[in-house]
């Protein structure tokens, strides 16, 4: 199961964050601060999961903006991993070519964008 | 201008959109807080004003800012006022604010119940949509209550949008309100079928997570999910899939054997790495569930791990890490496969990426065996040095210490050398560890009896070695081990070689910066070291000597007298005045050696970690009962410090009451063995060399020391470890030497008689005897210990309330509730009219909604009983064929999508039936399988009368429990259709509820040839009455492609469908198969002619009945009736009964002793009745069926097959 979903850029601003299940308000800076740092130290040689407190953190990075998926032990995380890029493919359409201001933005200017995704589901799957 | 600028401000004012705010934010970064709380207080003036527009706008920037941080929830009311406005874009801000921010806490969630249902009914789809969105992230028990029941009915939306959306949030809703989780469990099961793929998915994903906490409720969706399984190409669909199984395979083994086949099939064929991933997890988890004795299964853990070997192998890291994660899920059972691969584990650790080389850590941890532990603890101590950073180092450090003392020390052949090693280990710098190494010598040095002398000597040198302690700061955790060589060193005192000297390496100055904890035994040990010193020279009558020990103590220990920690100075000026009196006594020239080391006579025992908890409080013990009623002086005082020094081993033995007779200690002895045998921490006695001293019965079977001198005891030098490698290599090849030479002889022997033995020589772990004869104290435990009953289960689980049994019938009690309008006489205030009725069981459904939930009800209960049923039968056959045909015109595939509630015992049939027609098709490509032949019963009259009894209670006679022990014979529908040198084609035709007069026949064909078959095109010269549906735009005369190739000795399976104008007869088409065979010569044109033969039978749907409607059908008169009878028969009614539901498509309705009633349906609707009755030795069966002819054919058929009983 997911538990959040971040889009976090390389400064450590949160361009979008989606909690599925609740968490305090000051916990959750907290906690993208943490996650951020832990993404931002390590590599291209290291391996986009992370074994973060008692849940996995899968990442990939799009030019300066992390994509952070929190999940519990039981998710397959290559599935996570494809489903991050399957999830940015479909931002990348939509907004034709798109950009971190994208992200901050379309959440709450978009009305179709859920509608879109929903026709566009990512069914390709590595 | 000016008026300008106010204009301008004015318009800032009200219209700053999330834009403007975005972009504010960013021209601020200096001040960024002080220009967020101006636009708070702006956005709070905002949300003053009446118009929506702006309330709105105003909530959509908190939304923003609540996402950079900001607490936003003073604006919860805002947010329902905008959640509640009529336009949809507004209606959507408002949504998602409440999405962001609302949580089970906020008290306005109550003020939107209406709203929300108002949404969830709304004719606009994105208003239902928006709905469900946002509620899924608040909902709350209260909520999930209310609405349960709306979104129940969404499920069935026209929109797939919204019905994939009701299915997700369902289990949001389950979560909340647990009781919601039955009576919608039928409608989000049909789900697993909707034509549209997301809803479908989505209701995978449900399933599978529900599935994941309670698999044990999900069983009975085994057969389905495995229908899911084998036609479904999403991937996403199939890995949730594929992960559900893993959680059954635990609950049903015979899932698991069935599984192996098509997850192997998915293994080799699949491209996506995700899904190998999963198929591989779950392969791991469907042979753990098996029993090890499957030999079968060595091949698919051998795939399995040479898949996992590809990604180890990968250069994508990612692939590297979950290759060794799913590595360490085999090792656990297969420990032996996986050590093949020890080279790559070794070699990731070098790998860049920490992860990836703790991951290579774990595995290393169940590979070692007494034979490569040295090798890999060599190698980890390499990489010990190599690492650069401490937490690695740490981690690494962690893991050879729990490498080596993994299973009671079980690999350690020589502890001489893991005592080095641990040595070695404190030589780490800043490692935080210390008191892991410190454990790990103390446990080491009072378990291994034998390695005392080594551990002594080595903990004087550590004593002795003053870079240790010089570099040892509070903040260095490497002190901690001076700790356990001090204690050491006294405890074990008379090995030590020159005591003398080790005192004084104890009451050095330096000393005293060490953590008190550490001083304090240091000066507890320093007295026993002098105890022994004492006694050795006053033994040896040199009390000059034992003088100068005394005055060493007297002149040092006055630095720990002032010392800052309480402990230290306590226990320093007590030892202090203890030596000044042992002082003045050898000034008399008085042996004090005996009385000094007298105060620490006895020796300590390793006590197992639980045995205290494990002491069973004897009957009649109040342990909070005074024993004696509390004395107003201090004498109790004296006895209570007495207790502490008292032998452990009588603590348990005083509350044995005295007059436990033999019986009763032998009854307790083997209670104790029990106990031991469950005890982890209990060192079992294994057929082991090692350990085998335990066999040996008697108290006094203490372990005898057998130190090999082919070790020496002192190896000069550092660092040491890595010579035992060596000695330990020659030593292991003198043993091998030494078995050969006796195994030579033993051949020598053997040759002289008839047998020879050509064994290859191979050192598996059982030939390494250890070094030592090293024995490990065991741990004590209290007899009659009492067995652990550890509660794992954590009472604050939401998902144990989701345990819930959902095959047992809806009672009326958990109808789902449902709004009601109050009467307009009680209702007086109009707001309150939709506030629905808190207690459910006062709510009575509409009636609409009512006659829906029997429906459903019933429905469900039908399912239920029959799916778990139905379990057992489909557990016990053998995979389909894997590949199940494409779907072409025409051509129809096995898995449809049924609308109607009457195709489920069809769809059962169908894949029932698919999975029959193995044993008989494909005698060549499974003939491993072919043991499983006799398993291959039909139980379907068992299936049905007991789904009746479920149905009816248990009022009559039913024979469950007979069949098991009267097996069916196998049977299989399938029959032949013609076969030649290279095809063989059997078939089975079905019946379709959904189009009446359709029947689909499902053709094996089987290459028996050695070439390969393609281009097989099938055609039928149609008749009247039954013509083949070809695909549209072609002619009568056109065949129909069979849409696969046959590679030789390949079977597989297509379907063909008929139309059928007439029932009543029985019909026979001439057919055709062409093809291509190809082989090394080339490519010939075949064909095979076949006549396909359509028996009335063939008509027929197996549907359950039940037996009030059953006996109101015969009563209506318009059936006509016809009847048979059969001599010579010998079969069991049973298993009779069950021929006939098989192979005539029948279900029994009701059975009394040899007589039973049964129905069955036609595709067009003809009811048959039949009643079938068992004499001596013959059987009479009498029909009713609106058509006579049907019928009097029908019974000729049923003749024929009773005719074989």
């Amino acid at each position: 199961m997911i538990k959040f979903f971040l889009m976090v850029n390389k400064q450590g601003q949160t361009r979008l964050s989606k909690y599925y299940e609740h968490v305090e308000i000051n916990k959750r800076t907290l906690l993208e601060t943490e996650v951020i740092k832990s993404c931002l130290s390590r590599s291209n040689e290291q391996c986009s999961f992370i074994e973060y407190k008692d849940f996995k953190l899968i990442y990939r990075q799009y030019a300066a903006l992390f994509i952070v998926v929190g999940v519990n032990d039981t998710e397959n995380e290559m599935a996570i991993y494809e489903f991050i890029h399957n999830f940015v493919e479909v931002l990348d359409e939509y907004f034709s070519r798109v950009s971190e201001l994208d992200v901050s933005f379309f959440h709450c200017y978009e009305p179709s964008f859920p509608q879109y995704l929903a026709k566009h589901r990512p069914v390709r799957i590595r | 201008m000016a008026l300008k600028m106010v204009k301008g401000s004015i318009d800032r004012m009200f219209d700053k959109n999330l834009q403007d705010l975005v972009r504010g934010i960013r021209n601020h970064k200096e001040d960024e807080a002080k220009y967020i709380s101006q636009c708070i207080d702006e956005i709070k003036q905002e949300l003053k004003q009446d118009n929506i527009a702006v309330k709105a706008n105003a909530v959509c920037k908190l939304t923003y800012l609540q996402m950079l941080g900001y607490d936003i929830s003073w604006a919860a009311f805002n947010v329902v006022e905008v959640m509640s406005a009529p336009k949809f874009t507004f209606k959507r801000i408002g949504y998602l604010a409440a999405s962001q921010c609302f949580h089970e806490g906020t008290d306005v969630i109550m003020l939107t119940t209406n709203q929300i249902r108002k949404d969830l009914s709304s004719p606009s789809q994105y208003d239902t949509g928006v709905a469900l969105t946002g509620l899924s992230c608040f909902v709350t028990p209260d909520l999930a209550r209310d609405l349960a029941n709306d979104i129940m009915t969404l499920m069935s939306h026209t929109k797939p949008y919204i019905r994939k959306k009701a299915v997700l949030i369902m289990y949001k809703v389950f979560l909340k309100y647990p009781e919601s989780l039955r009576p919608a469990f039928p409608r989000l099961k049909e789900k697993l079928e909707d034509p549209d793929p997301g809803v479908q998915s989505a209701a995978v994903n449900v399933i599978c997570e529900l599935a994941r906490r309670n698999p044990k409720n999900y069983l009975s969706l085994a057969p389905l999910f495995f229908k899911l399984m084998t036609s479904s190409t999403n991937n996403w669909v199939l890995i949730k899939i594929i992960k559900l199984f893993g959680a059954l395979t635990p609950l049903e083994p015979r899932l698991g054997k069935k599984l192996i086949e098509p997850l192997t099939n998915l293994i080799h064929s699949t491209s996506a790495m995700s899904l190998l991933y999963e198929c591989v997890n779950t392969v791991i988890a469907v042979l753990i569930s098996l029993s090890s004795g499957m030999p079968n299964h060595s091949a698919s853990i051998q795939l399995c791990v040479q898949k996992l070997r590809i990604l180890i192998e990968d250069s994508d890291q990612n692939l590297k890490y979950l290759g060794l994660l799913a590595m360490s899920k085999i090792l656990r059972t297969h420990p032996k496969s996986v050590q093949a691969h020890k080279d790559l584990v070794l070699q990731c650790l070098d790998d860049k990426d920490e992860s990836i080389r703790l991951r290579a850590l774990d595995l290393l941890y169940g590979m070692v065996s007494k034979k490569n532990l040295m090798e890999i603890v060599k190698k980890l101590m390499m990489h010990v040095d190599k690492a650069e950073g401490t937490a690695y180092r740490d981690e690494l450090l962690t893991k050879i210490i729990d490498i080596c003392s993994q299973s009671n020390y079980q690999h350690i052949t020589n502890f001489e050398w893991y005592i080095s090693i641990l040595v070695e280990l404190t030589r780490l710098e800043g490692t935080r560890h210390g008191h892991l190494i410190a454990a790990q010598m103390l446990d080491v040095a009072i378990r291994v009896k034998a390695i005392r002398r080594f551990a002594v000597s080595q903990m004087s040198a550590l004593l002795d070695s003053a870079h240790l302690v010089a570099s040892s700061t509070q903040r260095n955790g490497i002190c901690e081990v001076l700790y356990a060589a001090a204690w050491i060193c006294g405890e074990f005192s008379e090995h030590l070689q020159e005591p003398q000297r080790t005192l004084e390496a104890m009451l050095r100055p330096r000393v005293t910066t060490l953590p008190g904890h550490i001083q304090a035994v240091y000066v507890q040990n320093v007295v026993k070291l002098y105890a022994a010193i004492l006694q050795q020279k006053e033994q040896a009558g040199d009390s000059q000597a034992a003088q100068e020990a005394t005055q060493l103590l007297v002149e040092r220990l006055p630095q720990f007298v002032q010392s800052a920690d309480l402990e230290v100075q306590e226990r320093a000026s007590c030892i202090l005045q203890l030596v000044k009196h042992v002082q003045k006594l050898q000034a008399k020239d008085m042996p004090v050696a005996e009385e000094v080391s007298a105060l620490f006579a006895g020796e300590l025992n390793p006590v197992a970690p639980k045995a205290q908890k494990k002491v069973p409080v004897p009957e009649g013990l109040d342990l909070d009962a005074w024993i004696n009623e509390p004395l107003s002086d201090s004498e109790s005082e004296d006895e209570a410090p007495k207790a502490i020094f008292h032998d452990e081993e009588q603590r348990p033995a005083k509350q044995r009451p005295p007059e436990a007779d033999e019986q009763e200690l032998a009854r307790r002895r083997e209670a104790r063995k029990q106990e031991q045998a469950n005890n982890p921490f209990y060192i079992k006695s294994s057929p082991s060399p090692q350990k085998r001293y335990q066999d040996t019965p008697g108290v006094d079977h203490i372990p005898v020391v057998q130190i090999d001198l082919s070790v020496p005891l002192k190896v000069p030098g550092m660092p040491m470890s890595d010579q035992y490698v060596k000695l330990e290599e020659e030593r292991r090849h003198q043993q091998r030497l030494e078995k050969d030479r006796k195994r030579k002889k033993k051949r020598e022997r053997e040759r002289r008689g008839t047998r020879r033995h050509s064994s290859l020589h191979t050192e598996s772990d059982e030939d390494i005897a250890p070094a030592q004869r090293v024995d490990i104290v065991t741990e004590e435990m209290p007899e009659n210990a009492l067995p652990s009953d550890e509660d794992d289960k954590d009472p604050n689980d939401p998902y144990r309330a989701l345990d819930i049994d959902l095959d047992k019938p809806l009672a009326d009690s958990e109808k789902l509730p449902v709004q009601k309008h109050r009467n307009a006489e009680t209702s007086k205030s109009p707001e309150k009219e939709d506030v629905p009725v808190v207690e459910k069981k006062s709510k009575k459904p509409k009636k609409k909604e009512k006659q829906h939930k029997e429906k459903e009800r019933g429905r469900g209960k039908k399912e239920a009983a029959g799916r778990g049923e139905d379990l057992d039968f489909w557990l016990s056959t053998t995979p389909p064929a894997a590949a199940p045909a494409p779907e072409e015109p025409g051509v129809k595939a096995s898995v449809t999508a049924p609308e109607e509630e009457r195709e489920e015992p069809q769809g059962e049939e169908q894949a029932a039936d698919e999975g029959e027609q193995d044993p008989e098709k494909k005698p060549s490509k499974h003939k491993k399988k072919k043991h499983k032949k006799d398993k291959e019963e039909r139980p379907k009259d068992k299936k049905k009368s007991r789904k009746k009894a479920s149905r009816e209670g248990a009022a009559e006679p039913v024979e469950n429990g007979a069949l098991d022990e009267e097996p069916l014979p196998p049977m299989s529908s399938y029959c032949l259709l013609a076969e030649n040198s290279y095809i063989k084609m059997t078939y089975d035709i079905q019946g379709s509820l959904q189009e009446d007069s359709r029947v689909t026949v499902s053709m094996v064909l089987e290459n028996q040839s050695s070439s390969f078959l393609k281009s097989m095109e099938l055609n039928v010269l149609d008749s009247l009455n039954a013509r083949l549906a070809r695909p549209e735009g072609s002619s009568v005369h056109d065949g129909v492609p069979v849409p696969f190739q046959l590679p030789p000795g390949i079977s597989n399976e297509a379907q063909f469908v008929f139309t059928i104008q007439s029932i009543v007869m029985a019909q026979k088409l001439k057919g055709t198969l062409s093809f291509i065979a190809k082989n090394d010569e080339g490519s010939t044109h075949e064909k095979l002619d076949f006549k396909l033969h359509f028996p009335c039978t063939s008509y027929l749907i197996t549907t359950p009945c039940y037996s009030d409607a059953f006996a109101k059908l015969l009563e209506s008169g318009d059936l006509s009736m016809s009847s048979i009878k059969v001599d010579g028969i010998s079969m069991s009614f049973q298993n009779l009964l069950a021929k006939i539901c098989f192979h005539h498509h029948f279900s029994v309705v009701e059975r009394v002793d040899s007589c039973a009633s049964m129905y069955s349906r036609s595709i067009q609707g003809h009811h048959v009745c039949l009643l079938v009755k068992k004499g001596e030795k013959s059987v009479s069966v009498d029909g009713k069926c609106n058509d006579s002819t049907l019928l009097s054919n029908l019974l000729e058929e049923m003749k024929g097959t009773l005719a074989q009983c």
